[in-house]
């Protein structure tokens, strides 16, 4: 029965987004058309929520007549599994997808920034997308098909993914994704209007904003998730998927501050719109790369060539027809900002340049071996290509990053901000001397890494310092102070624990001990636990160091009899500085067992540091609500920055 | 010969207690040197991670085999042409420049050129209308 009635609210889902698109674009002429748009993304949305829930319903109560819930769900599976599992699939992922979606276009309608017509415009673009991934959904995913007759039992979920990991990864991961369509109906509907006047980019700001937090987390989340997950202490793997969630990210980034310019000054509209077509425009590609099953991954889970046709066809009309409009509309534009060659415009146009290089090497490096494969050429573009590029990249955006919250709006002063950041460049010349004397082995690049990591970090209490003193540390300016400082936590994090990991691999019989590091590691055998839907190897180690117990750590290999297959469960200890990884190999017999061990230093900085990030976006977010609840009367909204 | 040396000393690492396990060479300068080798290394039936990150047997067998050219006095170029010439060059997570991967080498330089040539050019525009 909820299968029906999830189908049935997918149809008048579809039939409300019909509603919102025509009345949308109606709207620009009629307020009334305007107000009917607004109302069906309302009703949009509660109708996509009523069939995500039905959905949920069919995983919490295992009902397997529904054939997406029979085909990844099991009665024996935890509960928090049976919900998480709902999007653990391609079919219940696209309605999530589309859930997010229905989301922001209520929450267009609810805000109703940048006027009426922009609004109504906006929910128009939101309306298509909708009309297109409905569709989609309706013809070629339903997560509601029946299955005759109804299996006895479900046939499980990839072990992989039954791990809280799933709860928290793919729902950030999709704020963010299709956050961006928010941001792309924004400019369109700018584009539509004519109306690219810095209120479009004040009204686009919060959902760039929101999206971005959601990438940082999802994509950080991602990665922590693959760390503990997969058993080789590695964070980041360039995998295609990985590839595809850090494409909209790296634009969103420019687009982030592009829209600032843009909004303080007018600099840089069309890019700004080019900016917030291109991020949509990833976010498409990598729900493509994703789902269509071009390219082999851990994420791409029962994809499909029709659906990836059909997917294709999607993104390149969105594509396309935003282009087009960019390309009709844009040149008419009057870009009359005027900017000194020393001022915040340049070092943002600078960060920019950087940011769409990156973009491009990632792009290249992901799309390149699909594309060669249709000429029948196989290779591999994996970490080595990525990193040659991207540490070059992100060194020269960090050594030029400080300066742009040191330089003012269209002039500013290239050496008084050189002489205000004359104490951070102390910090960097410090930091590469310490790396060089006390940590072993010696590393040119390990110097340089905590250069440039010490350069920034530094450079952001500089600049919180002298706000301060000038009486201009807002929230506004915590947020830059915060995001950037992140960005040098995450980078020492990342040199730390690729530059100076120890690892090693013994075979280990109960009672005997391995050394690495400051560590000792007494092995106290294994022994064989009953999960609730797995078998576990879950072996004790003691972690020692001067000949003391300091810890214990437990990890384990599970094999999961549903699905027949086995998943490593590592066991960490951190000290918040670094962590000791310890994974469990294979049985060698008489109670011996491979155990391998990593001492990652650093490792946590990785995350923290892309938390802080995020709290910086979460501090300009509530800049702006603030502004906009508290303070109406003041628009444009005040800031510091 | 040098094979059966190898597998006599992998026996006798097994056998032994608490040893390292023997996938790893004894000299701490080789076994540096597969450690780098095998992050260069697709493993061919997983998807899309090294053969250093992969707890497929195919990996831990290639794992094996790359120690083995080190310990028989291969260079890392020798190991990499023999790994090419067994299973082609789709192993390579770096790709060599052939004529295949000019425009995947040369693309990420044309775009920063691109790039900063569009940058200076509209930073020169703003500057010539001046600040107000």
């Amino acid at each position: 029965m909820t299968g029906e009635i999830g189908q049935l609210a997918l149809c008048l889902a579809l039939a409300l987004a019909l509603v919102q698109a025509g009345a949308g674009v109606m709207g620009l002429r009629q307020p009334q058309a305007a107000q009917i748009a607004a109302g069906a993304a309302s009703g949009g949305f509660v109708f996509v929520a009523l069939a995500f829930a039905a959905l949920v319903y069919g995983f919490v109560t295992s009902d397997f007549s529904i054939a997406d819930v029979a085909h990844n769900s099991h009665t024996a599976k935890p509960l928090l599994y049976k919900i998480t599992g709902v999007w653990g699939n391609h079919e219940g992922s696209m309605l999530l997808w589309v859930l997010v979606l229905s989301v922001y276009s209520a929450a267009i309608a609810f805000m109703q920034r940048g006027g009426a017509r922009l609004t109504s415009a906006a929910l128009g673009v939101q309306g298509l997308l909708a009309i297109a991934f409905l569709l989609f959904i309706l013809l070629t995913s339903n997560p509601f098909a029946r299955l005759d007759p109804m299996p006895f039992e479900g046939a499980g979920l990839n072990p992989l993914l039954q791990d809280p990991g799933l709860a928290f990864h793919p729902p950030t991961l999709y704020t963010g994704y299709v956050g961006l369509s928010a941001t792309f109906a924004y400019a369109a509907a700018a584009l539509i209007t004519g109306d690219v006047d810095r209120a479009w980019a004040r009204a686009a700001r919060p959902f760039i904003l929101i999206a971005w937090i959601a990438l940082t987390l999802g994509i950080a989340g991602g990665s922590w998730w693959a760390y503990y997950d997969l058993g080789w202490g590695g964070f980041w793997f360039w995998d295609p998927v990985e590839n595809a969630s850090l494409m909209p990210w790296l634009v969103a980034t420019a687009l982030l501050h592009s829209a600032l310019a843009t909004e303080r000054t007018g600099a840089f509209r069309t890019w700004t719109l080019l900016l917030s077509i291109m991020a949509f425009s990833l976010s498409l590609i990598g729900t493509f790369l994703v789902r269509s099953g071009v390219i082999v991954s851990v994420h791409a889970f029962a994809s499909d060539p029709t659906r990836g046709n059909v997917i294709l066809l999607i993104l390149s009309a969105a594509i396309l027809g935003a282009l087009a409009l960019f390309a009709w509309r844009a040149p008419r534009l009057e870009s009359g900002a005027a900017f000194a060659p020393a001022s915040r415009e340049t070092a943002l146009l600078i960060n920019n340049i950087l940011l769409v290089t990156a973009l491009a090497v990632v792009f290249v490096g992901t799309v390149y071996p699909i594309a060669l494969s249709a000429f029948d050429v196989r290779l591999s573009v994996g970490a080595p290509y990525f990193e040659k590029f991207f540490a070059p990249l992100f060194v020269a955006l960090m050594i030029v990053l400080p300066f742009g919250p040191r330089l003012a709006w269209q002039r500013g002063e290239l050496k008084l901000a050189a002489r205000q950041l004359l104490p951070a460049l102390a910090a960097a010349v410090f930091a590469a001397v310490i790396v060089v004397v006390a940590v072993r082995p010696r590393t040119i690049f390990g110097a340089g890494a905590f250069a440039v990591a010490a350069w920034t970090i530094a450079a952001s209490f500089v600049d919180a310092a002298l706000r301060a003193r000038a009486r201009t540390l807002g929230v506004a300016a915590m947020s830059a102070i915060l995001a950037h400082a992140g960005l040098g936590v995450t980078l020492m994090g990342i040199s730390g624990t690729t530059l100076w990991r120890l690892e090693s691999l013994q075979v280990l019989a109960p009672g005997e001990t391995m050394t690495i590091g400051r560590y000792d590691l007494r092995f106290d055998g294994v022994r064989l636990v009953q999960g609730p839907n797995y078998r576990a190897a879950h072996a004790d180690l003691d972690v020692m160091r001067d000949r003391s117990v300091i810890g214990h750590l437990a990890p384990e290999r599970r094999l999961f009899p549903a699905e027949g297959q086995e998943t490593v469960q590592t066991a960490i200890r951190t000290t918040g500085l670094e962590d000791l990884y310890v994974a469990l190999g294979d049985d060698r017999g008489g109670g011996s067992w491979t155990v391998r061990a990593y001492v990652n230093p650093l490792a946590p900085l990785i995350w923290l540091g892309a938390a802080i990030m995020a709290l910086g976006g979460a501090a300009a977010l509530g800049a702006r609500l603030r502004a906009r609840l508290w303070v109406p009367a003041r628009a444009p909204a005040p800031e510091h920055a | 010969m040098k094979t059966l040396l190898l597998a006599a000393f992998l026996l006798a690492q097994t056998a032994a207690a608490a040893a390292p396990a023997p996938e790893t060479l004894p000299d701490p300068a080789q076994e540096a040197r597969a450690r780098a080798l095998q992050k260069e290394f697709r493993c061919l039936v997983c998807q899309g991670e090294s053969i250093d990150e992969s707890g497929a047997p195919l990996a831990a067998d290639l794992r094996r085999l790359i120690r083995e050219r080190i310990v028989q006095g291969d260079s890392n170029a020798q190991v990499e042409r023999y790994l090419v010439a067994r299973y082609g060059a789709y192993i390579l997570l770096n790709p060599p420049l052939t004529t295949d991967t000019y425009a995947l080498w040369a693309a990420p330089f044309v775009v920063l050129l691109l790039a900063a040539g569009v940058g200076i050019a509209v930073v020169r525009r703003a500057a010539r209308r001046g600040p107000e």
